[in-house]
């Protein structure tokens, strides 16, 4: 971690940030109507025992993000990588601890705000209001959505519900939706693995492009190799733990030891640790 | 330059806690996620207007983008639902006592179509925000565009129904007035009542996501008791029930922003039918809900929906 000097901006800082998810509804295995009756009941009772259970995804996290930066975040499944995104991005509450921001960090990514009903057409124009972009910047931009996504080189697919779009045609519109705004601190979650391999390099190249504009950017990626193109800082995250900060070279070659050699056998046998996450919505 | 955290704590090189407070005091960092004041809260959600308008209006084209008579539903759909009220209490029930029978099927379609939307806006709103955790979850944008959005997008729909309304009153020989024009002020409070509604269940419903079973029997309690298939004064006149009761039934906000609306659209629906004070009674509620709904929101914006 570098020395701040007074050139250098922070743009996001962690200060000992704990997050913690509880779940309802996972009460004793048997009934869980009478679980749920007895949570009622029995009011005061500790939290495990009316059934709600405690993940804690995020352990006392610290870490400062300064302007120009690009840094990774990476961890096997179920560390606590996403989790500490949304946080970032003020969406999910800290249970300790504090993350300051300059402006909005903003996740990429609308697939929440789109509509399988909905025209491709309407999904650009709702999509865009939900990121905050006027009327007018999304006018003005909707021609560069709409041939990034590529969604019209078969023909006139923009004007058709968004349902009848095969997967990949969907991630490509979404891809291209999320990266039409221009962000202070931009926080990526693995959209670089939505298309074929022609768009993936097209977002790639987006992705450098948003971040010369932006901030700070962060990553969130399995891909070591798209971590060492774009990053050059990373985060390793261990079980909601801070593993290692540092420059991407030496924190890859640690978290590639971890798991256990190259980033080809990495991806052949990624080691799953389902720790639950409620609800968490990429 | 980098090392292995096996524990907890922060890096030894990382500044230590307060240092990190007072790093970001001195760049001018702001705490992400923080509720903002309600007067910038207002201001971010006018901000937000074409957001929450395109919403609304994409909820209602997706509705019905999958059937085959397409937007026709929204006119069809409070269409059969007053035809099946008309059948169960115009005919089975003889629910009419008291109202002239020129007079009874509009009363009740009027009823019906003004309920309905009270009722859809409460119901929208218990799901606002638990049922878009989704939204929530990935984009940032004042929780209340949520809620008010899917209210406005109800009073989309009622403005359908008053194209069959008009067509129903003028078959039953009430006929363009100037009365009319009373119709506007009286349903725009009551959008305002409901969109307070909306919002405190909003919030309520993004705690405990079970109101949303048990909301439409309380709707339906509150249906029955707000005289949208009979009139309040007609049912309860030869009946022994103390007068405080009538009281409470006529100064419930449904039954009077119904009132209001037959008032200004029927002929034979005259002031005679009306409880006093009911401009200031439908005004009242309407600024109550409003306040109270919107306060009440934004206390917990930085809660909302993020556990």
């Amino acid at each position: 971690m570098a020395e701040h000097t007074d050139e250098k901006i922070p743009t996001v800082i962690a200060d000992g940030v704990d997050i913690v998810y509880r779940v309802n509804g996972t009460g004793a295995g048997r009934g869980s109507a009478t679980a749920a009756l007895n949570r009622m009941l029995r009011r005061k009772q500790t939290e495990k025992a009316s059934g709600v259970r405690r993940v804690h995804a995020v352990r006392n996290v610290s870490f400062v993000a300064y302007r120009g930066e690009a840094i990774g975040l990476i961890g096997t499944n179920g560390s606590g990588k996403s989790t500490l995104l949304k946080a970032v991005a003020g969406l999910l509450p800290v249970e300790n601890g504090r993350i300051y921001t300059d402006g909005q960090p903003s996740l990429l990514g609308v697939n929440a705000a789109l509509m399988r009903d909905l025209t491709g057409e309407r999904n650009v124009h709702l999509g865009g209001l939900a990121m905050g972009m006027s009327r007018e910047e999304i006018k003005s931009r909707y021609q560069e959505i709409v041939d990034f996504s590529g969604i019209n080189d078969k023909g006139d697919f923009i004007t058709l519900p968004m349902r009848t779009y095969s997967s990949g045609m969907a991630a490509r519109l979404r891809f291209s939706i999320a990266a039409a705004k221009d962000h202070d601190v931009l926080l990526v979650d693995e959209a670089l693995a939505t298309g074929d391999r022609s768009f993936q390099k097209r977002s790639e190249a987006r992705i450098r492009e948003l971040r010369k504009r932006a901030g700070t950017v962060f990553l969130v990626s399995h891909n070591n190799k798209s971590i060492r193109d774009t990053c050059d800082r990373v985060l390793w995250l261990e079980r909601g733990e801070l593993r290692m900060d540092g420059p991407t070279e030496e924190v890859l070659q640690e978290y590639e030891k971890f798991t256990g050699g190259t980033d080809k056998a990495a991806k052949a046998a990624k080691p799953a640790k389902p720790a639950p996450k409620p609800k968490a919505h990429a | 330059m980098s090392q292995v955290l096996h524990t907890p704590p922060p890096a030894p090189t990382a500044p230590g806690e307060d240092d990190l407070a007072a790093l970001a005091a001195r760049h001018g960092l702001t705490v992400s996620g923080a509720r903002p004041s309600l007067t910038e809260y207002v201001r971010q959600l006018w901000g937000r207007r074409h957001f929450i308008l395109a919403f609304s209006q994409a909820k209602l084209t997706a509705q019905y983008s999958q059937a085959k008579l397409g937007q026709l539903w929204q006119v069809a759909t409070p269409l059969l639902n007053a035809a099946v009220y008309f059948f169960i209490f115009g005919l089975l029930l003889g629910a009419r006592r008291g109202i002239p029978h020129d007079v009874y099927v509009p009363f009740l379609v009027t009823g019906v179509f003004v309920f309905t939307f009270t009722q859809s806006s409460v119901l929208a709103g218990v799901r606002a925000i638990s049922g878009n955790l989704g939204l929530v979850r990935a984009l940032h944008f004042p929780r209340a565009s949520l809620p008010v959005s899917f209210a406005l997008q109800q009073r989309q729909q009622l403005l359908f129904s008053m194209l069959v309304l008009v067509v129903v009153v003028m078959a039953f020989g009430s006929f363009p007035a100037l009365s009319w024009l009373l119709v506007v002020p009286a349903l725009l409070l009551q959008v305002v009542f409901n969109t307070g509604l909306a919002l405190i269940f909003a919030r309520m419903g993004a705690k405990t996501p079970d109101l949303a079973q048990l909301m439409p029997f309380v709707l339906r309690t509150w249906m029955y008791a707000s005289g949208v298939m009979f009139s309040i004064p007609a049912m309860l006149a030869d009946k022994d029930v103390p007068p405080w009761l009538a009281d409470v039934l006529q100064w419930n906000p449904a039954a009077g922003y119904m009132d209001l609306v037959r008032f200004a659209m029927i002929d034979g629906y005259g002031s005679s039918y009306l409880p006093p004070h009911v401009w200031a009674g439908a005004l009242g509620w309407a600024l109550l809900a409003g306040a109270a709904g919107f306060g009440y929101f934004w206390k917990a914006e930085e809660r909302d929906g993020r556990g």
